[in-house]
């Protein structure tokens, strides 16, 4: 099927296990949940255009992870630098002219007109790669990894951390942190160095709210989620009318397509970070605690596996997805209920969006691959 | 890799999604029944929807005021604050098909708020603001065939209350501002005309636009009032007013028709009017400072002079003097130490009271008056009172005057209140006043007042006699006193409303004047002064007035009266009834000099009118 081609010539079919048919079930499931959900945030439009985009992205997610699950994951091992390395460029390819400017930062890519990616959603693949690297390659007779594995790991995420800082995407930066966080946890680091962690976050936090670097529109987000009717026609305006839509949807919803909020636009941004608002209102507390509970269950097989794993190196880089995929989940669904901060990210799986879309499928060929690769021995 | 460490991070993922679901519960299913109260309120908006208001109809059904649809430009507010500008754009482009500067339009539409200052849009956000009313068709096809160039811009057909008859009776209808009824007719009866607002719910998204209508009230168009105002009287009398002020040079009048047998209204003018269309397009506050808004027929007060001495000689009868005994009418009549003059000083010799009353004798009254005030009879004002002055008639039209039936405890009182200021001008005089003869005049009755006052002496019953002296009364006042006589003796409280009727045109009431008490005359009194006051246009006072009347075809009766009036010209009054038909016709004439020159002429216009003789002129 598919030509592997490099400097090592590996057989990897042959090896590889059973896939995890539950993590699968999983994904193709809350992808569905969400092409449905995304086809009833944009059914006042005139096209369906943005349905049949997230189609697209979701069936060529699907077949990129397809793909991914049947790679021994030595032969991924192998196109870490190559996809780190690519990463950058692309993080920086951002920044540069090539770059657009969306709701005030630069995300994206234009490879053609109609088609634009988002790498700093494929950046939270590739850094879970990265990351296992020199916390998950240990040394013969070690067992967590040493100073110099840490550091390494916290250099490798420090850089794409620092290019999406110049964005400026606060939302990718944290997904990214509690990534590192994850990977660390998992590794079996030594529990002084997540102090250390801690502790530098707390720092870091404290230097960037004394210096100012903490941008106007950022603190009153963090204002507006203390108090969330103190400006119902601004920044509130968002949360506000996020609550209104899940909360009117009561127990049972008004039904798939039938949601009044819904249709009358009250949500901004609801096809994409917003896309919960429409299930908390027209599949209401039952259907959107189903997709919460159905993201906890894809998460419970990823911690499997990362315990199952036959490597140091799968475990943590399942550890570092699943500490994706949960803070992510945690962050978007929160800052729709009134939990969190309004931060742009968008809900893995559900929300509209190809490149997210694409790299939260792609996360799950990860999970497959650790879980399908037997031994790390060559 | 520690088991430990995933079992830690199995928690706190575990930890962290439960958190959520917790917080769906809380808000779906707890705090449910606020949100989708919260969610309505969002998306639904309620939009009044104004009722038709009811006509207000003449005798025959003629309209006097009606509703008729006008282009009215609105402006949606909601959606010109999802704008880009705000508006601005629109709002310019508006201000250019509309003829005005962009800053006024934006004032119209700006929402009231504490740091707003006026003009600004008072009302809510969500109702279409009015800019501009009574746009001409083309610049309202002109804004609602390109609404691509004008979003959030309506164009509405919005009733307004038209007057067939213009400013005709424009005081007795009144008038209607922000839906309400003010002044005349349409305050009186503002409950009957004006229905109930229906509402109508609409889905809209977040643009305001609506989407869809959830739920409709229709509204109830208001009922309609019929009046007893004849609108072909009114005209007439309206027109004989008009031209009597002019020929006269009087400043302000009335003229009052009345079914004398019932009270009814049958028309009612008063000068200086207005023509009520000015409110249709808004009235500026110094516009409205200048409108002659004071209904004369009903709140203008005046001395009634001669046409007064109808009930001066039912006091006469009811205090032992006879009708028909002789009387002596000299030239004058000495009351203290002041001689008291007949109009013109004239000797009119011997006669009855029937001939007192026909060449309006004023010193058989005056001493008449005398001996009542040495008995300390208080017959006059008693009698006054009985023929319905001093108070308001209760017609159904506000603020109405009381008129004056002055008393020596008035006297007294009014002497008090005003005892510190003669005081001061007894010292001070006069000094502002160009005219020296006035000021020194003036000055010595300040005097007289400072030193004491206040009493009641024959001179003031005298002068009460006659309807001068402190006495006011107004137009409607006299007609109705006038018509009681005419109708054997029933005064009656005035209705100009006839009927209630539903839009179906079933009744819902019908309005009688209720009375309001008899004249203190017995029937053969006032059959004396009726016939008394039948020769007054043919051989009395008023004949030069009346030549050439046909009398064969209506008996026209009538008192002419001669007010004077401080440093004015003298009102100039005409009372008068007939039989059939059964009218009674007053007319005034502030500053219109005598009663048989000025009112008399116009009084007769309207008889003549009335029979349809007018049109021959």
């Amino acid at each position: 099927m598919i030509a592997v081609s490099g400097r090592r010539r590996v057989v990897w079919a042959p090896s590889l296990g059973a896939p995890d048919r539950v993590l699968t079930l999983l994904a193709l499931a809350l992808s569905a949940t969400g092409l449905l959900l995304v086809w009833s945030a944009t059914r006042m439009q005139d096209d369906n255009g943005l349905l049949v985009r997230q189609a697209v992205a979701v069936g060529g997610g699907l077949v990129l992870m397809w793909l991914v699950s049947r790679v021994d994951l030595r032969v991924l091992r192998a196109y870490v630098p190559l996809a780190y390395v690519l990463t950058l460029l692309s993080l920086a390819a951002v920044l540069s002219p090539l770059g657009v400017r969306v709701n005030g930062a630069h995300s994206w890519i234009v490879l053609a007109p109609g088609v634009q990616f988002q790498p700093s959603e494929f950046a939270k693949v590739a850094l879970a790669l990265a990351f296992a690297v020199p916390l998950g390659e240990l040394r013969d007779g070690q067992h967590r990894p040493g100073f110099g594995g840490v550091l390494l790991a916290l250099v490798l995420a420090a850089v794409p951390i620092g290019l999406i800082a110049l964005q400026p995407d606060l939302g990718t930066m944290l997904v990214f942190a509690a990534m590192v966080a994850g990977a660390l946890l998992v590794s079996g680091a030594p529990k002084r160095w997540l102090l250390v962690l801690v502790l530098g976050a707390v720092g870091a936090g404290a230097a960037a709210w004394r210096l100012g670097l903490v941008r106007p529109y950022q603190l009153e987000r963090l204002l507006v989620l203390a108090n969330p009717g103190a400006d119902p026609g601004g920044v509130g305006y968002n949360a506000a009318q996020a609550r209104i839509a899940i909360g009117s949807g009561g127990l049972y919803g008004k039904g798939l397509f039938n949601g009044e909020q819904t249709a009358g636009h009250f949500v901004p941004e609801q096809h994409t970070d917003f896309i919960f608002t429409v299930a908390g209102e027209e599949l209401g507390f039952a259907g959107a605690a189903l997709i919460v509970l159905a993201v906890c269950a894809l998460l419970w097989r990823g911690l499997s596996i990362a315990r199952h794993s036959a490597s140091p190196y799968g475990a943590v880089l399942a550890g570092a997805v699943v500490s994706w995929i949960a803070f992510q989940t945690f962050v978007n669904v929160g800052m729709t209920v009134g939990l969190m901060p309004i931060v742009g990210v968008p809900l893995p799986f559900v929300s509209y969006g190809g490149s997210a879309t694409v790299a939260g499928l792609l996360a799950v060929g990860l999970l497959q691959a650790v879980h399908r690769t037997k031994s790390m021995q060559p | 890799m520690s088991r430990a460490r995933l079992f830690v991070l199995r928690l706190v993922v575990t930890a962290m999604l439960a958190t959520l679901v917790g917080r769906l519960w809380f808000l779906q299913v707890v705090s449910g029944d606020e949100y989708v109260r919260a969610a309505a309120d969002v998306r639904i908006r309620t939009v009044a929807l104004p009722p038709t208001r009811g006509q207000i109809l003449d005798v025959a059904g003629r309209p006097l005021v009606t509703n008729r649809t006008r282009p009215v430009v609105t402006v949606d507010a909601v959606a010109l604050a999802h704008q880009p500008d705000g508006g601005r754009e629109v709002l310019t482009r508006l201000g250019e098909v509309l003829g005005r500067p962009y800053r006024q339009i934006a004032e119209k539409v700006r929402l009231c708020a504490p740091q707003v200052r006026q003009p600004c849009w008072q009302g809510s956000p969500y109702e279409p603001i009015p800019v501009a009313e009574g746009v001409t068709v083309p610049v309202a096809l002109q804004i609602s065939e390109r609404q691509q160039d004008f979003p959030g811009v309506r164009t509405d057909l919005r009733p307004v209350r038209v007057h067939p008859g213009g400013a005709a009776a424009a005081h007795t209808l009144g008038y209607v501002q922000g839906a309400k009824g003010r002044d005349g007719l349409e305050g009186v009866y503002d409950r009957e005309l004006a229905g109930r607002a229906g509402r109508r719910d609409v889905a809209v998204d977040n643009t305001g636009q609506v989407t869809r209508i959830i739920r409709q009230d229709p509204p109830v168009p208001g009922n309609t009032l019929v009046t007893s105002i004849d609108s072909r009287i009114q005209a007439i009398a309206e027109q004989a007013l008009g031209r009597a002020l002019t020929s006269s040079g009087g400043s302000s009048g009335a003229a009052v028709v009345l079914e004398s047998g019932t009270g009814r209204v049958v028309a009612l003018a008063g000068r200086p009017a207005y023509d009520p269309g000015v409110w249709t397009d808004g009235v500026t506050a110094r516009e409205y400072k200048a409108l002659p808004l004071l209904s004369q027929a009903v709140q203008g007060e005046w001395a009634p002079g001669s046409t007064w001495k109808v009930a001066s000689a039912a006091a006469a009868v009811t205090s032992g003097y006879g009708l028909g005994a002789t009387y002596d009418c000299p030239s004058g009549y000495t009351v203290g130490n002041r001689v008291f003059r007949n109009f013109g000083s004239a000797d009119l010799g011997l006669m009855t009271m029937h001939g007192a009353l026909v060449q309006s004798c004023d010193t058989i009254f005056y001493r008449l008056a005398d001996q009542l005030w040495q008995r300390g009879s208080d017959a006059l004002q008693k009698t006054a009172r009985g023929f319905g002055f001093g108070r308001p008639t209760g017609v159904d039209l506000p603020g109405e005057a009381a008129g004056a039936v002055p008393d020596p405890a008035s006297k007294k009182a009014l002497w008090r209140a005003t005892r510190a200021e003669s005081c001061r001008r007894a010292e001070k005089g006069y000094p502002e006043m160009a005219d020296q003869g006035r000021a020194a005049y003036l000055t010595a009755i300040a005097r007289e007042n400072c030193r004491g006052g206040g009493v009641w002496r024959g001179g003031d019953a005298a002068n009460f006699s006659i309807g001068q002296g402190g006495v006011l009364v107004t137009p409607l006042q006299l007609a109705r006193a006038y018509a009681a006589i005419a109708n054997g003796g029933t005064l009656h409280s005035p209705r100009v409303g006839l009927r209630v009727v539903r839009p179906d045109g079933s009744t819902v009431r019908t309005i009688t004047p209720p009375v309001a008490g008899r004249l203190p005359a017995t029937a053969e009194t006032l059959r004396f002064i009726r016939q008394a006051l039948t020769q007054v246009p043919r051989s009395g006072t008023a004949e030069g007035a009346f030549k050439g009347f046909p009398f064969g075809k209506i008996a026209v009766a009538g008192k002419t009266g001669t007010a004077e009036s401080f440093g004015h010209r003298d009102t100039s009054w005409f009372a008068s009834f007939a039989p059939d038909p059964a009218y009674t016709v007053v007319v005034v004439l502030s500053e219109g000099g005598r009663g048989a020159e000025g009112a008399a002429p116009a009084a007769r216009d309207i008889w003549e009118g009335i029979l349809g003789l007018r049109e021959r002129r």
